[in-house]
C-alpha cells in the first residue's frame, strides 16, 4: 500500500471566498475540536492568508482552538528533556532517531491516543504499532470504552444526526451535557434544527434530560429526571418495565412511578425517539451495563415506534481511531499486537491496566492528553519511562514525557478525515500553513515508521 | 516490470473458447500478451494446473461503515481466527468479518482480481475508500445505494427519469462510485418511520411512490447514462416465505428496457442474491417452506436482459449485514442476538446482525439448496455469477467450498445424507435432489470471471486472457484430468491457489503471498450530463436544508481517498 500521496497537503479550491480586498473568508471549515464535527466555520484570515483574524460559527471553545494556533509563544520544534529537567530544542531528525529507537528497545511499548489526529495518522500509527508490537488504546478507554463494550454485547440501533434533525420528536440526553460539553449540538442536530418531517423546531420535540445535577441542558428540558447517583440502571430498567406497560415499585432511583409512566409514554408516543448519552452514565457505577440497558430501552422502543440512540464522542476524531482499528485489526480500542496478532482484552489491553501493572516500558503518546486524564498512579509510571508526546501544545503529559514533538494542528494546518460521533466522516481543511518547517503528525509517523524499518531490517 | 511465462497449464477461457487446452499464457507490462510475444519471461511451470484469469466479484460486501461495524461489535469473530504477519505479509484477523488486510489476501488465495463492494451509503463514501485504499492487491469499486434516496424518490414519483439521471451522475461523481445499487426499494425510507414495503407495489410513507417504479425509473436512468454497469437490485421482502412472486414482479420490471452502453453489458437489471428471493410457502418449518427456485429460473432463462448472483448460504456462523434496515431488524427478533442499525439522512439505512445457519436445522438446509440449484438451474453460465452476499450467506473464504457443491454431484449428496439434518425434506421441498447437473471449470469460469466481468461492464480489461487485458492470471493447483476423484480438491484448489499475477505483478508464488501489490486502483464512472439548473438547485437546497454536512463537504475528492483511481469516462450528454 502506498503512502507516498500521504504528504499530499493542498488546499481544496471551493472553500475561498475572497470578501472584497480585505480579509480572506476560508468557508466550510471542519471544527477540529469535540466529536459534534461542526462543518460549517468560516475562518477570516488576513491579507497574507497566514493568520487567522476571526472564526466565525463555531461556538467558544471551537474558535479558541483555531486561535489558540496562532499563540506567539509556540513550540516548533522538537524538546528533549535534560538530565537536570531543562528542555533542549532538538531537531526533528533527532527526535525520530530517539523515538525509533526507544519503541524498537521496548519489549512492550503503549502508544495510546490516537483522537486528536486524522484517520490518515491513525493508519500510519497503525501500521507502526504493528511493526513494533506495541500495545495500542485511544481516549475511549476512559471515555466511551464502555458504551464500545456494550455495543459488543448487544448492538446499537442508531441513526446519522440528520436523521434525528429530519424526523426526531423526542430526545433524551442521559449523563450528558452538550450546553457545555458539545455546545453547538443542540442547534445544528438534536433540539433547534426545522429538518424535513419536524418543520416546528423545538416545538416539535419533547426533551428529556436525566443527570442528578441541575445542568445547563437540564434547564431546557420538558421532563428533567433528576434521578439518584450512580443509579442510572435502575432507572432505565424502570423505564422498560413502564414501556411494556409493567407495574413499578413506587420510586425507582429516586424518581416517583408516575414520572417513569410519563416518560415512556412520551417516547411511545413519538414517531422517533432518540438517546444521546455521555460520560456521566459510560463511568458512573455499572459503566458498559448502563449502556447495554440503555440500548435494550431503545431496542424495545422500535417495537412500538422509532428509535435510535447516539453516545456523545468526545475528541473530535475518537470515532476514527475506533475505525482504522477495526478495518485493520477488528477491535476498537485496547489493542494489543505483541504477539504479532491482534489481541482485545479491555481490563487487560487497556492502558491504565497496562501501566498500573507494569507491563509496558515505554509510552508513545499522540492525540490526547494523559497526563490531565488519566489517574495520578498511571501518570507517575508514564513519567518514569522512555516517553514521547506527539502534541502541539504543552500538556502535562509533554511535561513528564523525555521528548516533546510539537506538530501541526490538524484541522487548522493540516487536513485529513475525521469521523464524527455518528461515524459520519468528514475531511478537515487545512485553513493556515504551520509555522515554518514543522512536520505533521502524519510526516513524523511516517519518518518514524522508515527508520524502525530500517533498523529492524538491519538488526 | 517483469514478464512473465505461465507454461502448460491447462487454461479455461470461455471468452476465446479455450477449454481445458494446454497452453502458454504470457503477461508483458502489466498486460496480457500473446505467448510468442515475450522473450525474456520469467517462466512459471503449471504443468498440472489450471489456469484462469483472475476472478471478478461482482458483490460482496467488503469495505464501509456496516462492515467495521461487524468488525467491530463482534470480537468473537477473531477469536482463533488470526495469522500472525510475517515476511511481507500484515496481521490478519477475522472469520465472516475480516480485516481489510485480510480481506484483500483471501481474495488473492482465491484468485481474484477485482471486487465490487455492493452498496455504499453516499454519506459514507469516505469510509468505504478509506477501507478500500487499506486493502491490499485487488482492484475494487463501489456502489452506491439509490433505492431510498430522496432525490432519486421525488423525481421518480413525477416521472423525471432525466433529472434522475442527471443526479445520480453527480453522486456517482462526488461519491467516487460506480453504479447504480438499489436495495429495499422504499422499504428503508419506510424504516425511517419503523415500517418497510413487501411487495412492489407498497407506497412508500410520505413520498408516495412504489418499489415498482424506483425500479423501472432507476433501470431507465442507468440506461439513459449508458453506465457500464445495470441497474443491481436488491428487491423487497428478501428472506420472507413467500417472497418468489415479489422476486418476479420486480424481475419483469425489465420487460421493455434495453441496454445502452459501450461496454458490451447486455443486462438491464442484475438481481443480487437470488437466493434469498426464491422461497415459497408461509413459514419456515419444513410443512411449509418450498424452494421456487425453478419458477424464478423459468422466468430469468426466458429472458435475455437479467443477470443475477447466487448468494449461496454455507451453513457457517457469519455476520449479516445490509442496507434493507427493515429486514435486519425482523432477523434481529427471530434469532435475538445483537442488532446494530444505521438510518442515513436522506439516503438510505442499514443493519447488522449475526447469524448462525445451523446445518442441523431445516430451513438452513434448505436455503443451502435454493442457492445452490439456482447455479444448477441457470441455462447460460453467462448470466449467472457466484457469490455469498459475503457475509450474509457466508463468509468470503467459503467460495472455493460453493464451487465445490456447484461442480460435484457427490458433495452434494454427502451434505445431504451426511451433514444436512434434514436432508430428506430439503429433498422433498427443495429442487436439489432432481438435480445431477455438474459445473464444469468452462462453465465456472464463466459464472466467476467472464460473466460478471461484461454485466460490470468491465469486460474489456477482466475475465480473459486475451491479449491486451489486465495482465491477472490465477493458476489453481488443480488437475482436470487426475483430481476429480475427490471434490475437496477443488476446494483446496480454488483457496490456495499457486500462483497470481494481478496487473502484471507477482502477488502469490508458490502459494506465498510475495506482495502487498504495488498499484491497486479504485475504480468510479465520471458520467458527463448536459447541465441541469433544476437539479443544480434541488441539490444546493437539500444541503442547506436538510444535510448536516456542507455541499462541499459532501465531495469525495481524489488524494488520500483514492491515491490510484481508474476512471471510467461516460459521455451522457447526447
Ligand atoms: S460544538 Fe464542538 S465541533 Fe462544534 S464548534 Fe463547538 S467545539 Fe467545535
Ligand atoms: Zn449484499
Amino acid at each position: 500500500m502506498s503512502r507516498s500521496w500521504m504528504r499530499l497537503r493542498s488546499l481544496r479550491r471551493s472553500a475561498y471566498r475572497q470578501v472584497g480586498n480585505l480579509a480572506k473568508i476560508v468557508t466550510d471549515v471542519v471544527c477540529p475540536f469535540c466529536g459534534t464535527l461542526c462543518d460549517d466555520l468560516e475562518v477570516a484570515l488576513d491579507d497574507s492568508g497566514e493568520k487567522i483574524l476571526e472564526v466565525y460559527n463555531a461556538c467558544a471553545i471551537g474558535a479558541a482552538k483555531f486561535l489558540h494556533s496562532q499563540a506567539e509563544d509556540r513550540l516548533t520544534r522538537p524538546q528533549m528533556k535534560q538530565e537536570d529537567g531543562s528542555w533542549k530544542e532538538v531537531t526533528y531528525d533527532e527526535a525520530v532517531e530517539y523515538t525509533a529507537q526507544m519503541l524498537i528497545d521496548a519489549k512492550k511499548p503503549l502508544m495510546y491516543g490516537w483522537s486528536s489526529t486524522s484517520c490518515s495518522a491513525q493508519s500510519v500509527g497503525s501500521e507502526l504499532g504493528e511493526v513494533v508490537g506495541a500495545c495500542m488504546d485511544n481516549t475511549a478507554t476512559v471515555c466511551h470504552g464502555s458504551s464500545l463494550i456494550a455495543v459488543q454485547d448487544v448492538g446499537i440501533p442508531s441513526a446519522t444526526l440528520g436523521e434525528i434533525a429530519n424526523r426526531a420528536d423526542r430526545v433524551v440526553f442521559w449523563g450528558c451535557n452538550p450546553a457545555h460539553a458539545h455546545p453547538r449540538h443542540m442547534s445544528r442536530y438534536s433540539i433547534f434544527p426545522r429538518g424535513f418531517f419536524t418543520g416546528k423546531g423545538s416545538k416539535s420535540r419533547k426533551m428529556v434530560v436525566v443527570d442528578p445535577r441541575r445542568t445547563d441542558t437540564a434547564k431546557m428540558a420538558d421532563i428533567h429526571l433528576q434521578l439518584e447517583q450512580g443509579h442510572d440502571y435502575e432507572l432505565l430498567s424502570a423505564i422498560r418495565v413502564a414501556i411494556r406497560g409493567e407495574k413499578l415499585p413506587k420510586t425507582v432511583a429516586g424518581i416517583p412511578a408516575e414520572t417513569i409512566y410519563e416518560v415512556a409514554e412520551t417516547l411511545k408516543s413519538g414517531r422517533f425517539a432518540v438517546i444521546f448519552f455521555g460520560m456521566g452514565v459510560t463511568q458512573s457505577l455499572g459503566k458498559n451495563h448502563n449502556i447495554d440497558i440503555a440500548i435494550a430501552v431503545t431496542r424495545d422502543l422500535n417495537d412500538y415506534t422509532k428509535a435510535a440512540i447516539i453516545p456523545m464522542r468526545g475528541h473530535y476524531n475518537v470515532t476514527g481511531s475506533g475505525q482504522v482499528w477495526g478495518w485493520q485489526f477488528g477491535f476498537p480500542f485496547c489493542l494489543d499486537l505483541s504477539r504479532g496478532f491482534a489481541r482485545y482484552n479491555p481490563g487487560d489491553s487497556s492502558s491504565n491496566d497496562l501501566l498500573i501493572r507494569d507491563e509496558v516500558d515505554a509510552a508513545f503518546v499522540l492525540g490526547s492528553d494523559p497526563g490531565a486524564h488519566f489517574p495520578v498512579g498511571s501518570v507517575r509510571k508514564i513519567a518514569q519511562m522512555p516517553s514521547v508526546c506527539i502534541d502541539p501544545h504543552i500538556t502535562p503529559t509533554s511535561a513528564v514525557s523525555k521528548l516533546h514533538v510539537p506538530v501541526a494542528f490538524v484541522g487548522v494546518e493540516v487536513g485529513g478525515c475525521a469521523y464524527r460521533m455518528d461515524n459520519v466522516p468528514i475531511e478537515t481543511r487545512k485553513v493556515v500553513e504551520p509555522p515554518e518547517g514543522m512536520l505533521t503528525d502524519e510526516e513524523f509517523l511516517t519518518m518514524v515508521l522508515k527508520r524502525v524499518k530500517e533498523m529492524k531490517g538491519a538488526a | 516490470m517483469t514478464d512473465y511465462i505461465i507454461r502448460n497449464g491447462f487454461v479455461y477461457d470461455p471468452v476465446l473458447g479455450i477449454n481445458g487446452d494446454i497452453m502458454d499464457v504470457a503477461v508483458r507490462d502489466g498486460k496480457i500478451v500473446d505467448a510468442g510475444d515475450v522473450t525474456k519471461a520469467t517462466e512459471i511451470d503449471a504443468s498440472g494446473m489450471t489456469v484462469m484469469a483472475a476472478a471478478v466479484d461482482i458483490h460482496a460486501h467488503v469495505a464501509g461503515p456496516k462492515v467495521n461495524v461487524g468488525r467491530n461489535f463482534r470480537p468473537e469473530d477473531k477469536l482463533f481466527n488470526c495469522n500472525v504477519g510475517s515476511g511481507v505479509k500484515r496481521m490478519e484477523a477475522g472469520f465472516s468479518v475480516p480485516t481489510t488486510i485480510r480481506t484483500g489476501y483471501l481474495y488473492a488465495r482465491m484468485g481474484f482480481g477485482f471486487s465490487m463492494e455492493a452498496a455504499m451509503p453516499p454519506l459514507y463514501a469516505r469510509h468505504t475508500h478509506e477501507e478500500i485504499v487499506d486493502t491490499p492487491i485487488i482492484d475494487q469499486g463501489a456502489l452506491p445505494v439509490f433505492g431510498n434516496n430522496w432525490f432519486v424518490l421525488e423525481y421518480i414519483k413525477e416521472n423525471e427519469v432525466e433529472n434522475t439521471a442527471a443526479y445520480i451522475a453527480w453522486l456517482l461523481a462526488q461519491t467516487k462510485g460506480y453504479g447504480v445499487k438499489c436495495v429495499n426499494p422504499g422499504g428503508t425510507e419506510s424504516w425511517g418511520w419503523g415500517m418497510n414495503c413487501e411487495t412492489v407495489d407498497d407506497v412508500v410513507p410520505y413520498f408516495d411512490v412504489t418499489p415498482r417504479q424506483i425500479v423501472d425509473g432507476l433501470i431507465a436512468a442507468n440506461e439513459m447514462l449508458g453506465l457500464p454497469h445495470c441497474m443491481h437490485v436488491h428487491g423487497n421482502s428478501l428472506g420472507e416465505p413467500g417472497n418468489y412472486g415479489v422476486t418476479l414482479d420486480t424481475l419483469k420490471i425489465a420487460e421493455g428496457h434495453k441496454p445502452n452502453n459501450e461496454f458490451g453489458r447486455e443486462s438491464v437489471l442484475h438481481h443480487t442474491h437470488l437466493q434469498f428471493h426464491c422461497y415459497g410457502g408461509e413459514s419456515y418449518a419444513s410443512k411449509s417452506f418450498e424452494s421456487k427456485s425453478k419458477e424464478v429460473m423459468d422466468y430469468v432463462n426466458s429472458t435475455d436482459n437479467i443477470t443475477f448472483d447466487l448468494g449461496v448460504v454455507t451453513l457457517d456462523e457469519t455476520t449479516t449485514m445490509t442496507a434493507d434496515g427493515p429486514f435486519e431488524f425482523h432477523l434481529s427478533h427471530m434469532n435475538s442476538l445483537k442488532w446494530a442499525n444505521t438510518d442515513v439522512e436522506l439516503e438510505t439505512g442499514s443493519g447488522i446482525v449475526p447469524f448462525i445457519y445451523n446445518p442441523k436445522t431445516f430451513i438452513a438446509g434448505a436455503q443451502w439448496a435454493v442457492g445452490l440449484e439456482l447455479g444448477l438451474l441457470v441455462k447460460d453460465p453467462m448470466k449467472a455469477y457466484v457469490t455469498t452476499d459475503a457475509p450474509n450467506a457466508g463468509p468470503l473464504m467459503r467460495y472455493p467450498r460453493v464451487y465445490k457443491w456447484l461442480m460435484s454431484a457427490k458433495a452434494r449428496e454427502d451434505m445431504l445424507n451426511n451433514v444436512l439434518k434434514y436432508g430428506d425434506s430439503i429433498r422433498a421441498r427443495c429442487y436439489i435432489g432432481e438435480l445431477d447437473r455438474e459445473i464444469s471449470l468452462y462453465e465456472l469460469a464463466m459464472m466467476t470471471r467472464a460473466g460478471p466481468a461484461k454485466t460490470l461492464g468491465l469486460g474489456h480489461m477482466f475475465g480473459s486472457l486475451k491479449a491486451g487485458l489486465e495482465g491477472d492470471v490465477a493458476v489453481y493447483p488443480y488437475n482436470p484430468e487426475s483430481d476429480t476423484d475427490d471434490p475437496e480438491k477443488i476446494e483446496y484448489a480454488f483457496g490456495n491457489c499457486a500462483t497470481l499475477i494481478k496487473g502484471g505483478e507477482l502477488i502469490i508464488k508458490e502459494g506465498e503471498v510475495v506482495s502487498n501489490g504495488r498499484q491497486k486502483r479504485t475504480f468510479w464512472v465520471n458520467a458527463k450530463t448536459n447541465e441541469n439548473p433544476v437539479v443544480e438547485r434541488d441539490i444546493s437546497e437539500k444541503f442547506k436544508r436538510y444535510y448536516t454536512v456542507t455541499q462541499n463537504n459532501y465531495t469525495v475528492e481524489g488524494h488520500h481517498y483514492m491515491p490510484n483511481p481508474y476512471v471510467i469516462e461516460v459521455d451522457a450528454t447526447k
